[in-house]
């Protein structure tokens, strides 16, 4: 005679027993005396087929019977076997309306319900919500992940809808944030969106990072591009990287648990100014659609621990030939961030180490050398017919943009054989678009003996701002 | 219906606090009847891996709350159980995973701050969840 022990739940269909003796010999005949005896309980220890249901576990004297021999387990005279639900729940995984809606990921075995949990289930960082940032917030949300979080403090200009495709023009001069918030809303209402409106610096960067899994990096600049590397190593995340130029673009993912970093590809910073950003140099509106899309990718791969990712590859894409290539990339042994033997322990000035603060002074020290007019003066001098000669250095596509008639176009970069086109003897005034390269055209006609020559402060841009409304703007 | 003690209640929502970002998993032990009364909890340990989503009990903890409720001369009245950064409603997955004649109390946990507390049990006929009203007692 054997007692079986009933949990509470099973209780009521044995007429409220909390035991019932049996005299099976095994536990598959206890059982099926039990169940002979209260047909009721059958139901809920057996499935249609009669095998016992998943969720019912049987234990004789607190052993497992699943590792003595299952329902053949011998019970003898005095043993109790306690009859174990499984207790289990949690909280939903996707709602009727989250199946509907990924329903095309659900479908396809490589995402599948786990995998679309593990997305609603990831937490990804979005640095900066410009070309990049915008391809990529808007397939990470749409395709279902659970918290993002961005990284911006900018407002949105005319200049950024060429691209930016997580604006309208009726988003126009609002914050970034506040208009890319609601853009995600709108389009899956199950992402938690995380603004930060701020600046990132070496004072926030890890407390942000270590909230997520993977960090995304969308900036044009230097100082952060390194920021977001040595944070990402410093805290252990995968950094999916792109950056653009005009026409081509770069992507890879620097994760240094698994591969190399930023550092160990760029280890120093280009000198300041020799690379121009896309605000300089533009860039195709659709190149960081193409990039942002990899960076949406890779993001997703990650999450979903799925295919071969970016790690240790450079993707070179060429929009122009419509060309991608890959470079491969190894970890370098000094990197002295992600290094065996790094000297990078922690996070340093990054406005310093790519040299900005010394670029400003070198910029205010020659500026101040420079002769300037400004385009109130300007415009007076040319109201009045003075005699003097107008040089737009600017390259010869920006001129088509806009142009003062008169001017003589020498572009900067072919001054030095154009010299023969202007006279010491004349009055001349040089400008470009801000007067940055007007101020270096100066300079350079000053040292080859050109005295009587100002540099138009603020370039044809602040003419167009102050003086002649009409005059557009890029 | 079932009530439950002002005090049992911010236990609850203080052990969904204590485990955010993951489910926190305990007993309800009391008397039963209508309405029944929840008179002790038992915290029990969640042996989940995946923890912010998903709770399990030990077969060994199971036996041990049945044992502490029959020795108190109470009876194990259910399990509750938190949702983090989920709304206190029971899921599919708790459905299935559910028995009639249990109780089952769900804590809602918001960004680490526990929030509504909701009861529910398993209908027999339908096989879905009713949600009970909870009686708050005064201690």
């Amino acid at each position: 005679m054997a007692r079986i022990l009933l949990p509470t739940p099973l209780r009521p269909y044995a007429d409220g027993a909390a035991s019932v003796d049996v005299g099976g010999a095994t536990v598959a005949a206890a059982l099926d005396e039990l169940v002979t005896r209260h047909p009721q309980l059958r139901k809920h220890l057996y499935d249609d087929a009669g095998k016992v249901r998943s969720f019912v576990n049987f234990y004789k004297n607190d052993e497992d019977v699943r590792y003595l021999e299952r329902e053949g387990t011998a019970l003898a005279e005095g043993d109790s076997l306690s009859i174990v639900p499984s207790i289990a729940g949690g909280a939903e995984d996707l709602s009727n309306e989250e199946i509907r809606r990924y329903s095309r990921h659900l479908i396809m075995p490589e995402v599948g319900i786990d995998g679309q949990k593990k997305l609603k289930g990831a937490r990804v960082l979005a640095i900066g919500a410009g070309g990049l940032g915008s391809p990529l917030a808007v397939y990470l949300a749409a395709a279902g992940i659970g918290t993002i979080g961005i990284v911006d403090f900018d407002v949105v200009d005319d200049s950024n809808l060429q691209r930016q495709i997580l604006y309208g023009a009726s988003d126009v001069g609002r914050p970034k944030l506040q208009a890319a918030t609601e853009r995600i809303r709108d389009i899956n209402p199950n992402v938690e969106v995380i603004p930060y409106e701020t600046r990132l610096d070496s004072s926030n960067a890890l407390e942000i990072f270590r909230e997520y899994d993977v960090v995304a990096d969308g900036t044009d600049n230097f100082p952060t591009r390194y920021l977001v590397n040595d944070a990402c190593v410093l805290t252990g995340k995968p950094n999916v990287y792109a950056s653009i130029f005009r026409f081509e673009g770069q992507a890879s993912v620097f994760w240094a648990e698994k591969g190399p970093c930023y550092r160990c590809l760029y280890t120093e910073p280009p000198p300041p100014g020799l690379v121009p950003s896309c605000a300089e140099g533009g860039v195709l509106g659709i190149l960081p659609g193409l990039l942002g899309v990899i960076q949406a990718t890779e993001t997703i791969k990650l999450v979903l621990g799925s295919g071969d990712s970016l790690v240790g590859r450079l993707l070179l894409v060429d929009a122009l030939s419509m060309r991608f290539r890959e470079l491969k990339l190894r970890k370098n042994p000094n990197c002295v961030v992600c290094g065996p033997n790094p000297t990078v322990t922690r996070l340093i000035d990054y406005e310093q180490f790519c040299g900005i603060p010394q670029e400003a002074a070198i910029a205010a020290a020659s500026a101040s050398g420079i002769p300037e007019i400004s385009v109130q003066d300007f415009k007076a001098m040319r109201d009045r017919g003075d005699d003097f000669v107008l040089v737009d250095v600017r390259e010869p596509h920006e001129f088509a943009i806009c142009a003062f008639p008169e001017s003589v176009k020498i572009p900067l970069g072919t001054l030095p054989q154009n010299l023969n086109r202007l006279s010491t003897a004349d009055e001349i005034v040089v400008h470009c678009k801000m007067g940055g390269r007007s101020a270096k055209a100066v300079q350079f006609l000053r040292d080859a003996g050109f005295r009587k020559v100002r540099n138009l402060a603020g370039g044809i841009d602040r003419w167009a701002q102050q003086i002649d409304p009409k005059m557009p703007r890029y | 219906m079932i009530s439950v003690a002002k005090d049992l209640l911010e236990e609850i929502r203080a052990h969904g606090r204590d485990t955010y970002p993951e489910e926190c998993v305990g007993a309800l032990l009391g008397r039963k009847g209508d309405p029944a009364q929840v008179v002790e909890l038992e915290r029990i340990e969640n042996i989940r891996t995946e923890r912010a989503r998903r709770y399990e009990i030990s077969p060994q903890d199971y036996l041990r709350v049945e044992r502490l409720a029959s020795e108190k001369s109470l009876a194990l009245l259910g399990f509750y159980h938190s949702h983090p950064d989920h709304p206190a409603a029971p899921s599919a997955y708790d459905r299935e995973h559910a028995f009639p004649f249990f109780h089952y109390v769900v804590c809602a946990v918001a960004a680490g701050q526990p929030g509504d507390v909701t009861a529910w049990t398993l209908s027999e006929e339908t096989g879905e969840f009713e949600r009970e009203p909870i009686l708050e007692e005064e201690t």
